[in-house]
């Protein structure tokens, strides 16, 4: 890879004999511009109508602070079951055989390929107090739809793929004779898993916790369904950007959005240099 | 593929009761969380009978929502397929400076909400947008019209096409490519004659799943479309509709619609893996 310098030097020569250069790096400039970035300028633009004290006003309202708390924390405890059993789900799938595996290695990608809107609607119904599982909680008195532990079942749903596929590879590749190796020294099979499995696969948990994270934060479709979107108790952070836009209050609306943003960012940060130290220390 | 470890080598196997531990762990896990909601959108969606559930389906809203989610993805997924060639064929055979950049901005949509996605354009075309005024003078309208869906659309299913032909394409070189240019072949006939046959199995993956999210992609297109029936509702949009009405018959028969759809589409990407998986850049990064 060349070193990035910026976009003033896109068009110094590349000494390519394939042409089309020009014309593709073109059409993939143009359609990036008009549909991604100028879009996103106008989000970062919008708020400076109300100022930075308006911008401060606007996500320290207690609505909001609760929505971003609800959304941030559903989705960090979904990411947290997804990275326990994903982990079990990609384990079975790397290391058993048995009949039918090659269906359920392709169903774990459902929830990439389901409409939100469905997904939503179908756990509604099963987790609802009269639905195929809700009835069986509710003499427990275990409420999951229309209460925060409704959102966690959601975004865990939405976010199961993605521990499962980035600890996959990482499994597949695994040297087992590292593990006889472990073995043969006198490590019992935990220790071996603590000492020798974990800490190569770590790096790939944390990705793929990180990418569940960032995708349960966002999401919008199957949650407002399950729900039940109560103000201050289980109203996500989107729903309210939808609420505010509903009420024509464009700029409340772009606050949130970029708080939302700059908080995801800040998580994926730390993760990111999180995954650079457990790199080192584990001397991957 | 499966790296299990045969018999002999009870050293790295687990206890059994460990073993079936994880297993009942990952299954159930597996039949919580995804066969029971799947059983669940049929169930719920054949509940009154097969009469009821065709009624569902035929009624001028629901064939409606049909129709525009149908001509929202014909016009969104072929544009996202020439942006992802162009974009492969630059990043892939070129080289220039702020390559990874631009790989960063493509992979920007992954990364934003969906509602997010719907609320820039409103912030952009919507009647007290940055362009609101302009627009109403000449009575353009963006947002809570088709535009405004496909729009958002484009935006949320940006990088699929593009993420997938950009790593198969720099694995393949440029040594081919080379070849044909010398031979005196023309920059298009190189693209069709050599550079498409080889990259078609990664293309139409990327196709599937580009169309897979176009269809049925709910928030981005939930906050341009003002929830018009009959004229700005996508098929996802009118599950909402419908379940919001209490009709969960209805809303279960069109989501059972976009279920068959999921279905299909993670059969087609499997059978592609399975047979193509070769030539496919998802399946040598198994993402």
């Amino acid at each position: 890879m060349t070193a990035t310098s910026g976009f003033s030097l896109f068009r110094r020569r590349n000494r390519s004999i394939i042409p089309g250069f020009g014309l593709t790096l073109g059409i993939t400039l143009t359609h990036l511009t008009l549909i991604v970035l100028i879009p996103l300028a106008a989000l970062m633009l919008r708020p400076w109508d109300i100022g930075l004290s308006g911008f401060i006003n606007q996500v320290t309202e207690p609505r909001v602070l609760a929505a971003l708390r609800l959304s941030f924390g559903t989705a960090f405890a979904a990411a947290a079951v997804n990275a326990v059993f994903g982990l079990a789900v990609a384990w079975m799938l790397v290391r058993y055989d048995f009949w039918g595996k090659r269906v359920v290695d392709a169903i774990v990608d459902l929830p990439f390929a389901l409409p939100t809107a469905v997904a939503g609607i179908a756990l509604t119904s099963l987790y609802a107090p009269n639905g195929w599982v809700g009835q069986f909680l509710e003499p427990l008195g275990i409420k999951v739809a229309y209460t925060p532990l409704g959102v966690v079942v959601a975004l865990t749903f939405i976010g199961l793929p993605f521990v499962v596929r980035t600890v996959q590879p990482v499994l597949e590749e695994l040297d087992t004779e590292l593990e006889e190796a472990a073995a043969c020294l006198g490590a019992s099979r935990l220790e071996t898993f603590i000492r020798v499995i974990f800490p190569v696969i770590f790096p790939a948990l944390l990705t793929g916790f990180a990418l569940a994270l960032a995708r349960g934060v966002g999401e919008y479709g199957s949650v407002i369904f399950i729900a039940g979107n109560m103000p201050m108790v289980s109203e996500i952070a989107p729903l309210l950007i939808v609420i505010k836009l509903e009420q024509f209050n464009y700029a409340g609306a772009a606050s949130v959005g970029i708080a939302m943003l700059i908080l995801s960012f800040a998580m994926l940060l730390v993760i990111n240099l999180l995954q650079r130290w457990t790199r080192r220390w584990a001397g991957v | 593929m499966s790296g299990h470890a045969p018999k002999s080598r009870v050293a790295t196997n687990e206890p059994a009761w460990v073993k079936a531990l994880i297993m009942l762990a990952a299954l159930g896990f597996l039949g919580f969380f995804i066969l029971l909601p799947l059983a669940a959108v049929f169930t719920e969606a054949l509940r009154r009978g097969v009469g009821a559930y065709l009624e569902a389906l035929v009624e001028p809203d629901a064939l409606a929502a049909v129709k525009l989610t149908l001509l929202v993805a014909v016009i969104a997924v072929p544009v996202n397929v020439v942006f992802g060639i162009a974009a492969a064929w630059a990043i892939a055979k070129h080289k220039f400076p702020g390559k990874s950049l631009l790989l960063t901005l493509i992979d920007l949509p992954f990364s934003v909400s969906p509602v997010i996605s719907g609320l820039v354009y409103v912030l952009l075309f919507g009647a007290h947008g940055l362009l609101g005024p302009f627009l109403r003078e000449h009575g353009i309208q963006i947002v809570f019209a088709v535009p405004g869906l496909v729009l958002a659309t484009m935006f949320i299913t940006f990088p699929f096409v593009a993420r997938e032909l950009i790593p198969l394409m720099q694995a393949q070189g440029v040594e081919e490519e080379e070849a044909a240019i010398t031979l005196g072949a023309s920059g298009w006939q190189t693209f069709r004659r050599v550079t498409l046959p080889n990259i078609r199995w990664g293309l139409l993956y990327g196709v599937l799943l580009c169309n897979a999210r176009a269809m049925g992609e709910f928030g981005a297109v939930s906050v341009v479309s003002g929830h018009i029936r009959g004229e700005t509702n996508t098929m996802p949009l009118h599950v909402e509709i419908l379940y919001n009405e209490y009709n969960f018959v209805a809303a279960f028969a069109v989501a059972s619609l976009l279920a068959i759809l999921a279905l299909v589409t993670l059969v087609a990407k499997s059978l592609l893996e399975w047979r193509h998986g070769a030539e496919l850049a998802a399946t040598a990064r198994r993402h």
